[in-house]
């Protein structure tokens, strides 16, 4: 595979033309985890994207619990072999296998389970890392959520049942840009404070920079390296919404608005195509 | 004509049983919990299964996405607690995690209806069998006494595809033979007659047998078919019959909307119409009370079915 850097470049450019082909999706959360999606599938995950099954057996399974940024999700799986770069084109389209949000009903390899309404990956991922640990299988499963996701009374249900049953073969990462539609975050419904929230439901609370390799490297290996402390692992990432699309930065209006023709020419313009358009 | 009883038990014991032998043949089927084991009769699968069952507290939302995730990887879950915070509590989990998902999950749902009782309508779900039977991808299955309340246990694990298994709390009359057929989507036809098809689930089906016997005491020939299954709905068994009857009572302990009245009236009126009486619930909430007394105040009695068939046989052409 390409450089990570040159990877995430082209996936963000992905994102941004298969918002504006259908004049609709979301961009703003999509662009700020082009690189953690970029990481996690580049260097992190176990995955076999030649050979997608369900079940998923001895493999890392990773669940988007806010899927409403399927762009980033759908362009890094097709970057990393799981279906054609051209099935991008279809995106929110009828008939195609990229619905709006993440669908397992038409079979897109890379996707075990629906996502859109919020709140209910963490549940999922904590079921599927029990079947692992009953399975003996020593793979991990990941659950993205976004920070205005934690706003859902059913994320809490799951933080104390992980840290009172001790499910310490998951891994939990928010994605914390304190942006949701109506607002910051902190406006619209405060979260914080957050490390202590989750510290308090018995997790190992971890910090991340989401725009940084090198500190992702050193967050997974830290996890790793305290892997027996049997404890639930939570990230909170930093991101910014937006990223790499000077526009769409600093602000929470493009969580959910695709850019029109002159806006997609000056965002393309900032991301220079390095592994080939769709 | 009296009616034969293989003696009375709660349906909720049928499921138990069921749990309690899928634990010994089947290794993939696990079960949860949300804080209602003894009341779900779950507690011969804990203590014989302690590492397949999963006590989840009370987080029914939680539940359903932990069955959900635990299917990927080959597992079975069973979830139980009540049947209302089994559907109306937790739709959305349903519908996203597990139904458009696909999930190999098995809802099972105890104390549905107004033969809870006492605990009143906030826990007397009316709704559970529309709210469930509008799910694409979902199985509904309504079994009639103990018997076949075990049978259905085992038939729904070896069932692919997410499953909602309705049961209740009181005691009734067990009619089911131990070792009948249990046949997700087939009908059991009760009794044949050719006056009238009463076709009911649940709880109601003894009573349709009851009023069969008092129809053909005022020389009315009913037949009576346990429709077990709500969906993927018989509907050859109800053609067939009512081809030949040409006027059908439906009964079931539930909400007149959406249920298995709607269900049959659908399929009659799609390809052909007759005149229909609904025993059901019609439109209100319940209230605390005994069963008996909460059957013969919302009209859930033999009696109803009985004044029902007669009703609609004056509807006839």
């Amino acid at each position: 595979m390409a450089d990570l850097q040159a990877i995430a470049t082209q996936v963000r450019r992905d994102i941004v033309r298969m918002v504006h082909a259908v004049s609709s999706g979301h961009p703003g959360g999509s662009l700020g985890c082009a690189d953690f999606f970029t990481f996690m599938y580049a260097e992190r995950l176990r995955v076999n994207a030649n050979q997608f099954t369900m079940e998923g057996m001895n493999e890392d399974l990773f669940f988007l619990s806010n899927g409403h940024i399927s762009p980033v999700w759908y362009s890094i799986l097709s970057r990393s072999g799981f279906f054609p770069v051209s099935e991008l084109a279809t995106f929110r389209k009828i008939s195609s296998r990229l619905q709006g949000h993440p669908s397992v009903d038409k079979n897109l390899p890379g996707i075990r389970m629906a996502s859109g309404s919020l709140g209910q990956g963490l549940s999922v991922a904590i079921g599927a890392a029990t079947t692992k640990t009953m399975n003996a299988d020593q793979s991990m499963v990941y659950c993205l959520m976004g920070d205005g996701e934690l706003q859902e009374g059913q994320v809490w249900e799951a933080a104390m049942y992980a840290g009172s049953k001790g499910i310490s073969n998951l891994i939990g990462i928010i994605d914390y840009n304190n942006r949701q539609i109506d607002g910051d975050v902190s406006d619209v419904m405060g979260i914080m404070p957050l490390e202590d929230k989750w510290k308090a439901f018995g997790w190992d609370v971890y910090h991340m920079d989401g725009h940084s390799y090198d500190n992702m490297r050193e967050v997974f290996a830290t996890i790793d390296s305290n892997k027996s402390n049997r404890m639930p692992k939570m990230i909170i990432m930093k991101t910014e919404m937006g990223k790499g699309v000077d526009f769409m930065m600093g602000t929470h209006k493009w969580h959910g608005s695709a850019p029109n023709d002159e806006q997609l020419a000056t965002a393309l313009a900032q991301l220079p195509e390095t592994l080939g358009d769709y | 004509m009296a009616l034969k009883t293989f003696g009375n038990k709660d349906t909720r014991s049928g499921f138990g049983e069921g749990l309690r032998l899928l634990g010994e043949t089947n290794p993939d089927v696990v079960a949860l919990c949300a804080d209602l084991t003894g009341s779900l009769k779950m507690d011969a699968f804990q203590k014989n299964h302690p590492d397949r069952f999963f006590q989840i507290g009370i987080a029914e939302a939680n539940m359903i996405g932990i069955a959900a995730g635990m299917t990927i990887g080959g597992k079975i879950p069973f979830t139980g607690t009540f049947a209302n915070f089994s559907t109306s509590r937790v739709y959305d989990q349903i519908r996203q995690s597990v139904a458009y998902s696909r999930k190999n999950v098995k809802i099972c749902a105890s104390h549905a209806g107004l033969t809870l009782g006492e605990d009143g309508a906030t826990h007397q779900v009316l709704e559970d069998i529309g709210m469930m039977r509008m799910l694409p991808n979902m199985t509904v299955v309504v079994p009639a006494d103990y018997n076949q309340t075990l049978q259905a246990t085992l038939a729904i694990a070896a069932w692919d595809g997410p499953v909602y298994l309705r049961f209740g709390r009181p005691s009734v009359p067990i009619f089911t033979p131990e070792d009948a057929v249990f046949k997700i989507g087939k009908a059991d036809l009760l009794v044949q007659g050719t006056d009238v098809t009463i076709i009911a689930c649940g709880h109601m089906v003894w009573k349709a047998l009851e009023a069969q016997v008092q129809l053909a005491e005022k020389g009315i020939s009913a037949e009576v078919i346990n429709m077990h299954t709500i969906k993927p709905l018989d509907t050859e068994a109800i053609l067939s019959s009512v081809a030949k009857t040409g006027c059908v009572v439906t009964a079931e302990e539930h909400m007149m909307n959406g249920g298995l009245g709607d269900a049959v009236a659908q399929v009659l009126s799609k390809s052909s119409p007759a005149p229909q009486e609904f025993v059901a619930v019609n439109d209100t909430f319940g209230e605390s009370g005994t069963p008996n007394e909460l059957l013969k105040k919302y009209h859930l009695e033999t009696t109803d079915i009985v004044l029902a068939a007669e009703r609609v046989l004056t509807r006839k052409n």
